[in-house]
């Protein structure tokens, strides 16, 4: 029996950076939350075409053709993909945030998820006939 | 009955006689159709009865069992042999600190379990003699998912926010907050608030959804945490902007 | 030795021993309280229980019909005014629940739900889906939280009461984290520890159920009673032993041989109920005795249903329908699949007698105080007794509530009747010899026997001579062997000698603790020449009042065998009858 305490709770280390590697949950986690920094980074671009709008048609033409670089396109098609990711997984979420009971059962997640994929698509559509695209 | 040869690799601590924790193989026949923890069992009773762990109802019910098996946190009575065709790895439950092999400390998870008021505090005191609080079916809907939580931590080895920042209440505490705040005789979200509503309440979670995931009840503890940012929101806004709506 | 003072001890936080605490708390006597477990709260076994518990609330019910049911269901073995107590107390205690948000199930009215239960005559079992136990226990446990009189002692395992001059004091407990040894200095003690079924080698208890609570009161002193009625339940399943609620057979599922026949008719049973409309109190809605017996004749006849793990019958709920099984049995089609491979929805489940419930227990009178001053108990460990000879389905978790209660009522009542001079040297000597006999367990050097393989033994012994079917013959053999491995536990040695966390320590003193209880369950068996509800003698297949209408206790033995006595049962006014489980029953 003992008479001192030899109790030594042993606390595992959870590496601060590389953490997320120990699972693919975790990688899955971290790819949705770095589509942010595309957005943010796309946000800076629209920023900067306004800025050059306000400077004048001969700034936005020459903010028109840097968008033509391959460089800007590679970078546009990639926050694209980055951003479908986040409004896809952001969307198929919702249902867990806003359940919407109806008597004993709940209304389906698909409901809930399709409603907003429906919105997006009228805002989108809206957006595109503004921009003169129909 | 068909059994097999099952390879244990089992994390193994015991303060008075190490100075961390180290790996131990067990080899074991085992019928097929068993659990991870009737290996455990097997090999405390015939090789090794220094081996310690927690366990009790072997019907996922108690919450006891909870470990990693396979880098995963999972109940070691609901884990069946047969879904681990490879040597198995057993760990104490991440995130909590090892007492002695695979048993953990778990006085921060009782402790926030506390914290939250965990208790029916009635919207409308009723003496017994006034009989039971009515409560329809879709009443009893609308919270009944989240009274099922067998407090096995499961979701606390899983998350990485509790993982990084221990002060994080935890899925598990918020879930059952948020179960007597949906409970409809309840009048207590106000009380609720000031813990869950805080900086290390619900707002350090990220909705990573761990937690979700591996729950073995499916109490989907990540929808309440989402639902209770929600309503916290609300509520804030409420208090600030239409201050004339106070109760 | 650190002390811990308190003016109530509680061993044991499943649903008796919070219940006890709550109401002490709420007591407005300003007590201390220890709460006292070898696991934590959520752990107990309360969380097991599926069915639910009875009350009476319907308007063709009455307390009347409880009270007969219950009477008759223990054949006659019950004390009828402890029954009329719990019946009385019942639906307040079930209500009290509800007011802590317990989330029972409802009517689509709101008001509560019940369920048909076996062996009652009316529909009164208050039920939470499948899991009744489960929402009572994290009930009464969250409601705990809101008291901080209420101080909790979680993973402590009690080792020895401290009795002194005729009263219990308090006892001595290993805080199982360290290894140190604690005394809980208390006046006032309530014993809610649970019962023995894991002497048993299929058994639905968990691994926790090992009789330390029973066998700390008998070491002290205090009998054992009607240690010999053991209830199978009819419905565990093959490969595990964990339930299958009652309930399945309550929502209408049925018992077939392996034949496809409803075999329970031909054992008094019948006639047979049309299939999905059960009609209380017969064919599988009889008491848990009737039915795991008619098994073992059918087993003897050649008519079981062979699975890999032995013997079995088919529980056969296909007809209830997917919905009604999600909706209110979502718990009992979860593990038929995970641990038997079968979808119940689709098939019929294997199932078969296992140990369920020990009726005897610590003895108690209607206060639930035992006959050593300061002791109480209440729970599976103690047995008043409401149970008698045979546990009806759903008595169990009200029985924890009404008498938890009861137990925490009259420790407060003794508390205030004058405390007794304390001989603290006296005490502190009593202390240390419980210390001594830990230190000298971990000092043992040269040992021969392993755990479980007396574990085993004990196992074995009991499910071939002390099980649903027993005789004169096979019980001498029991008790033989039982204290030829008691004998042996003294030559045990720790494989594990640390202090932190030590599980073989644990179970070495659980083995103990299973040894003594299964010394009772055998002598007073031996003893009983009758067979009377869940005790049944192949060489005495009668029932004899004139002789057994009386409660067994057996007394501590120590080196010797346990010494039986007998006390009359109470009857106040139902008469022993026939136990009629025919559909001709008024």
């Amino acid at each position: 029996m003992a008479e001192e305490v030899s109790r030594r709770p042993y606390q595992r280390e959870v590496p601060r950076v590389r953490w997320f590697l120990r699972h693919p949950r975790y990688v899955r986690y971290m790819f949705r939350e770095v589509t942010c920094l595309f957005i943010g980074a796309y946000t800076l671009v629209l920023v900067a075409g306004l800025g050059a709008l306000s400077q004048g048609p001969a700034a936005y033409q020459g903010f028109l053709e840097s968008l033509a670089s391959p460089a800007s396109i590679l970078f546009h098609v990639l926050a694209l993909g980055f951003a479908a990711y986040h409004s896809v997984t952001w969307f198929n979420l919702t249902p867990k945030a806003l359940p919407l009971q109806v008597g004993e059962g709940f209304v389906p997640d698909g409901v809930i998820a399709g409603a907003h994929y429906a919105g997006w698509g009228l805002l989108s559509l809206a957006l595109l006939a503004l921009a003169g695209a129909f | 009955m068909s059994e097999r040869r099952v390879e244990l690799e089992v994390l193994r601590y015991n303060p008075e006689t190490d100075r961390e924790p180290r790996f131990q193989r067990y080899s074991i026949r085992c019928p097929e159709e068993w659990v991870v923890l009737d290996a455990l069992n097997h090999v405390k009773e015939t090789a090794d009865p220094t081996l310690s762990y927690r366990w009790s109802c072997h019907m996922a019910v108690c919450g006891s069992c909870g470990m990693m098996i396979d880098g995963e946190p999972k109940l070691a009575c609901k884990s069946f042999l047969r879904d681990y065709p490879g040597v198995i790895r057993i760990e104490p439950l991440a995130h909590f600190p090892i007492e002695r092999d695979l048993v953990t400390v778990i006085d921060d998870f009782m402790a926030k379990l506390a914290r939250v008021k965990p208790y029916l505090i009635p919207k409308q005191e009723r003496a017994l003699g006034e009989g039971e609080y009515r409560q329809t079916p879709a009443e009893l809907k609308k919270f009944k998912q989240y009274t099922l939580c067998i407090n096995c931590m499961l979701c606390y080895a899983a998350c990485p926010e509790y993982g990084l920042i221990p002060k994080f209440i935890g899925p598990a505490a918020i879930s059952l907050a948020h179960r007597y705040n949906q409970d409809s005789r309840d009048g207590g979200r106000r009380e609720r608030e000031e813990e869950i509503a805080a900086a290390e309440g619900v707002w350090e979670c990220s909705f990573a959804g761990a937690c979700s995931e591996v729950c073995p009840e499916h109490v989907d503890p990540a929808s309440a945490l989402q639902q209770v940012k929600i309503a916290s929101t609300v509520d804030w806004y409420k208090e600030h902007l239409m201050p004339w709506l106070k109760k | 030795m650190e002390t811990i003072q308190a003016d109530v001890a509680i061993i044991g936080a499943g649903g008796a021993g919070l219940r006890a605490a709550i109401a002490l708390a709420a007591s407005g006597a300003e007590l201390k309280i220890a709460l006292v477990s070898k696991v934590y709260p959520m752990r107990s076994h309360t969380c097991a229980a599926e069915g639910g518990a009875a009350g009476v609330i319907k308007a063709d019910d009455s307390l009347d019909h409880h009270f007969n049911d219950t009477v008759g269901g223990g054949d006659w073995l019950c004390d009828q005014d402890a029954v009329d107590y719990l019946v009385q107390e019942a639906p307040r205690e079930l209500l009290q629940l509800e007011h802590w948000g317990c989330p029972w199930s409802r009517e689509p009215d709101g008001s509560v739900a019940v369920r048909p239960f076996g062996g009652m005559k009316k529909q009164r079992t208050w039920f939470a889906a499948d899991k009744s136990g489960f929402h009572i226990l994290h009930t009464l446990f969250q409601t705990s939280l809101r008291y901080p009189t209420i101080e909790r002692f979680d993973e402590y395992y009690a080792t020895d009461l401290i009795v002194d001059d005729g009263r219990c004091w308090g006892f001595t407990a290993i805080e199982m984290r360290s290894g140190r040894m604690r005394r809980f200095e208390a006046p006032a003690v309530i014993i809610a520890g649970g019962g023995a079924g894991r002497m048993f080698p299929f058994t639905t208890n968990g691994a926790i159920k090992t009789g330390d609570g029973m066998a700390l009161a008998y070491r002290a002193g205090v009998p054992l009673k009607d240690m010999e009625f053991v209830q199978y339940h009819p419905t565990g399943l093959p490969s595990t032993g964990t339930l299958l609620t009652e309930a399945c057979r309550g929502e209408g599922g049925v018992l077939l041989n392996r034949h496809g026949r409803r075999f329970l008719q031909d054992y008094g049973m019948g006639p047979e109920t049309p299939l999905g409309k059960p009609v209380l109190k017969t064919m599988e809605l009889g008491p848990r005795d009737r039915v795991s017996q008619a098994f073992w004749h059918e087993q003897k006849k050649g008519n079981a249903v062979s699975t890999q793990w032995g013997d079995a019958m088919l529980l056969d709920m296909r007809h209830l329908g997917e919905k009604k099984i999600d909706e209110r049995l979502p718990l009992v089609r979860d593990m038929s699949i995970s641990y038997m491979g079968v979808d119940p929805v689709k098939d019929p489940v294997p199932v078969r007698p296992v140990v369920h419930y020990m009726m005897g227990g610590i003895h108690t009178d209607i206060r639930a105080a035992t006959p050593l001053a300061g002791l109480y108990a209440a729970g599976e460990c103690a047995c008043v007794s409401i149970n008698g000879a045979n546990r009806l389905g759903s008595n169990s978790l009200t029985e924890l509530l009404v008498f938890g209660r009861r137990a925490a009522l009259s420790a407060v009542e003794y508390l205030f009747a004058g405390r007794a001079a304390r001989n603290e040297t006296a005490l502190e000597a009593l202390a240390e010899a419980a210390q001594e006999r830990i230190r000298a367990l971990f000092q043992r050097t040269g040992g021969t026997e392993s755990v479980a393989g007396l574990r085993k033994e004990m196992m074995q012994t009991m499910e071939q001579h002390a099980g649903i079917y027993r005789s004169g013959e096979g019980l001498a053999e029991a008790c033989t062997r039982l204290a030829g491995l008691r004998r042996r536990y003294a030559g045990i040695e720790l494989h594990d000698k640390t202090n932190v966390y030590n599980t073989d320590l644990i179970q070495v003193l659980e083995l103990g603790s299973m040894l003594d209880c299964a010394e009772a369950v055998a002598a007073s068996a031996a003893a009983r020449r009758e067979s009377r509800g869940a005790h049944q003698r192949l060489d005495f297949a009668e029932r004899d009042d004139a002789n057994f209408l009386r409660h067994s206790l057996a007394y501590y033995g120590a080196a010797d065998a346990p010494r039986i006595g007998y006390l009359d049962v109470v009857i106040t006014r139902s008469q022993p009858g026939v136990r009629d489980y025919s559909g001709n029953h008024e």
